[in-house]
């Protein structure tokens, strides 16, 4: 298992993107409501990239650099000024989405948070539940089924937020500084977690973050944002043996990546 | 254990009414007010079996009832709707605003009379009164209410491709509840005094008529007995908000 995954990134530019985002701008209007091409703050500037079928990217940016803006525009949350965003299938992809904020609704239990995508989809709720419990297995949360919301710790939040934007089997996961607000520890210990679930589901991955250590421990590639408006500075390969665990950021190939995306960011 | 416990939960309540009762028949036995100024307890007791008796309180009561709750349907319905679509847009909003700013400056009682002409001194009277008492609070909760809706859980929402069907069923309406039914709470205090109001105006029927019906003939027993009940009303509705509340708050608490 471990050795097909080692292997995959080297396939990858062989196959056709599952995303291509080419020329994308987003201008939002000034907050008076007067909206203009010219006197709206540029958030984001002709960004051009492309993600791979199973591909983990991730891009990095300082806060304001329209990191989160670029993520709701591939999720159809916020419509682009000028580019566009195609997807490698017909349809319309299915999204799973993290959020910086676990963003789960309190009155529902750890397993009704969970189950939420697939009662939109309709699926019936027998199958919902097995599928939930599959999920909660996946990310560690069995015992908590019934719990609320508020009786979790951030950490476990965020497993459920992770849980439930996977249920329905997304084309596209994408995840908006999943572990921004969680403590040192329980954050590295979730970037193991993360990559431990990424391997067993092969998803195509766009992750925003402003932690150099996290984009490296997780991503096959990273691309630096600059301050807004956004563009792309930097884009590099990250070829790090996986699985990935907590000795590698001791490695110096991890140090001297983690140097050159610190100085693109400054 | 549990039997215990909940005698020891309502026994305040129960002490300070015998508290009460026996301080208005000590006042009563002080004072020696003739009973048609100030009946006894135990006068009204007995007024109280015989109205229950002859069935007229009941039916009385029956009546008000009907149209307290006939005009919180009526008035928590139009308030949802319309504070939904205020909520949802602020140049609506900005339209309507000043009549409702306005309709709240006008007391229901001043208007209560007009209502009485132009929709009879029936039922239908007082359930338009009842609900435009009910509508201005619910409405403003609604209002507060959606707009307090997180919009992470929008986004949440939208990325799932939920309709927007599926965001009022599964977000909007749980996520506001706890405002709203704190709303239903005001509106259903308020609109025991609605049909009030609209009863003493002109009516043929309900607690409203016998109350002014025991002014009248100096029956000022059956006055205490139709307070009381009114009393007992607004208790009822306000013990069916809570059981709402418990019901469906259980994440709250």
């Amino acid at each position: 298992m471990s050795l097909r995954v080692k292997q995959r990134p080297k396939n990858m530019t062989n196959t056709k993107p599952a995303l291509t985002v080419k020329d994308l701008s987003v201008v939002f209007p000034e907050s008076n409501g007067q909206s203009s091409p010219h006197t709206g703050l540029d958030v984001l500037d002709r960004i051009s990239f492309q993600v791979h079928p199973r591909e983990f990217i991730c891009f990095l940016g300082p806060s304001g650099s329209g990191k989160t803006t670029l993520l709701k525009v591939v999720a159809g949350l916020v419509q682009p000024t000028s580019g566009h965003v195609n997807f490698m299938y017909h349809h319309r992809p299915k999204i799973g989405m993290v959020f910086q904020q676990a963003s789960l609704m309190p009155w529902r239990t750890v397993i009704e948070n969970i189950k939420l995508p697939l009662e939109l989809e309709g699926i019936g709720n027998i199958k919902a539940h097995n599928k939930a419990r599959e999920m909660i297995r996946l990310v560690g949360l069995k015992g908590f089924e019934d719990s609320l919301p508020r009786d979790l710790s951030g950490g476990m939040a965020q497993r459920v937020g992770i849980a439930r934007a996977l249920i329905h089997d997304p084309d596209l996961l994408l995840l908006d500084e999943p572990f921004a607000s969680l403590d040192a520890l329980t954050r590295e210990r979730m970037w193991t977690e993360l990559s431990r679930i990424w391997q067993a589901k092969q998803k195509t991955v766009i992750m925003v973050t402003h932690s150099i250590n996290e984009s490296l421990f997780l991503a096959d590639r990273v691309l630096v944002l600059t301050q807004r408006p956004g563009k792309i500075k930097l884009d590099v390969k990250v070829e790090l043996p996986r699985p990935r665990n907590d000795d590698i950021r001791y490695t110096p190939q991890f140090g001297k990546l983690a140097r050159k995306l610190r100085e693109a960011i400054e | 254990m549990s039997s215990l416990k909940r005698v020891k939960n309502i026994l305040p309540a129960v002490l300070s009414i015998a508290f009460a009762l026996m301080a208005w028949q000590l006042i009563v036995q002080w004072t020696q007010l003739p009973r048609f100024i100030l009946p006894a307890p135990a006068d009204v007791w007995s007024r109280f079996l015989k109205a229950l008796m002859d069935g007229s309180l009941l039916y009385h009561t029956g009546i008000t009832l009907v149209e307290i709750v006939l005009g919180l349907l009526v008035g928590i319905t139009f308030a949802t709707i319309t504070g939904y679509a205020l909520a949802k847009s602020r140049s609506l909003e900005k339209v309507l605003s000043p009549y409702l700013v306005a309709s709240q400056a006008i007391p229901v009682v001043a208007i209560a009379p007009l209502l009485v002409i132009w929709l009879g001194d029936g039922i239908l009277s007082k359930v338009v009164i009842c609900a435009l008492i009910v509508f201005f609070p619910v409405l403003v909760n609604t209002v507060v209410g959606i707009r307090a809706v997180p919009s992470a859980l929008y986004d949440m929402m939208h990325s799932i491709r939920a309709t927007r069907l599926q965001i009022l069923m599964k977000l909007e309406v749980p996520a506001s509840l706890p405002v709203l039914l704190g709303g239903l709470r005001i509106g259903a205090t308020l609109s025991v005094i609605g049909a009030i109001v609209g009863e003493l105006v002109d009516a043929e029927q309900g607690l409203g008529f016998l109350l002014q019906l025991g002014d009248f003939q100096y029956d000022t027993s059956m006055v205490f007995v139709a307070v009381f009940m009114l009393i007992a009303l607004a208790l009822f509705l306000y013990g069916v908000v809570t059981l709402l509340e418990r019901k469906f708050l259980k994440w709250q608490a």
